[in-house]
């Protein structure tokens, strides 16, 4: 993992330190700088059992107000941050992409609103692994 | 160099909510992977993705070895005018890529 070329960190305000966490909490604490306590507003659609771990269908939404931020973890990934989305004023707090997923373990969405983050967490089960190695 | 596909409903009512979808071509290597030899391949990703709305920013994500290969990004975002939508991916070794759409808004 030293290979990270030295222009990523070029890359304005690319999170680095959260993404070197290995855990889910830890990256959460670097990123965000708080805790998150788990809320029904949020709606993370995940498949129950993924065939192909390199390809791995997430949405969120939420219906939580003055969301800033959306954040995706795999808990058990070698780095458990997945990614992170900035939701301007204006842009509707819902977000879809692909995750890559290296064994079954919970998929946790993080949306800060209003300066409070909650969290919505979901256990995919993987048959094949995505990460390789 | 790499291909985009975009998704932007060509006309919409002011007002209405939109969804944009985005598809870029890349193999989002995870840097974790070893080749049959045992070297590891080095890391090679999308690691920011913005899109603007005539010029302001709407939406930006970073992004981690975790985004699976041609990462697939779909967002929401409200009319408010006619204009263009411009997308830039940002990565590992120098990767810049970039595409626009238009909007009409009645």
């Amino acid at each position: 993992f030293a290979a990270t070329p030295a222009h990523a960190a070029t890359n304005d305000k690319y999170p680095e330190e959260a993404f070197r966490q290995k855990s889910e909490a830890d990256a959460i604490k670097a990123l965000y700088g708080k805790t998150a306590e788990p809320s029904d507003k949020i709606k993370l659609d995940a498949p129950e059992i993924a065939e192909n771990g390199g390809v791995v269908p997430i949405s969120v939404t939420t219906t939580l107000d003055k969301v800033t931020s959306i954040s995706f973890f795999v808990a058990e990934n070698p780095n458990a941050l997945a990614a992170s989305y900035k939701i301007p004023d204006g842009t509707i707090p819902s977000v879809a992409n692909r995750l890559k997923m290296a064994k079954t373990t919970n998929v946790v969405a993080i949306v800060e609103a209003d300066g409070k983050l909650f969290s919505a967490t979901k256990e995919v089960k993987v048959t094949v692994g995505g990460c390789g190695g | 160099m790499a291909s985009a596909l975009i998704n932007v409903p060509a006309r919409a009512k002011r007002g209405d909510v939109v969804e944009i979808r985005t598809l870029t071509s890349h193999i989002m290597e995870t840097g974790f992977r070893r080749t049959a030899a045992g070297d590891l391949v080095p890391r090679d990703i999308i690691t920011s993705f913005t899109c603007r709305y005539n010029g302001t920013e709407i939406f930006r994500a970073d992004l981690f070895p975790a985004i699976a290969a041609n990462p697939y990004l779909s967002f929401f975002t409200v009319a408010r005018e006619s204009g263009k939508f411009e997308f830039e991916w940002i990565g590992d070794n120098g990767f810049v890529s970039t595409a626009s759409a238009s909007i009409t808004v009645e």
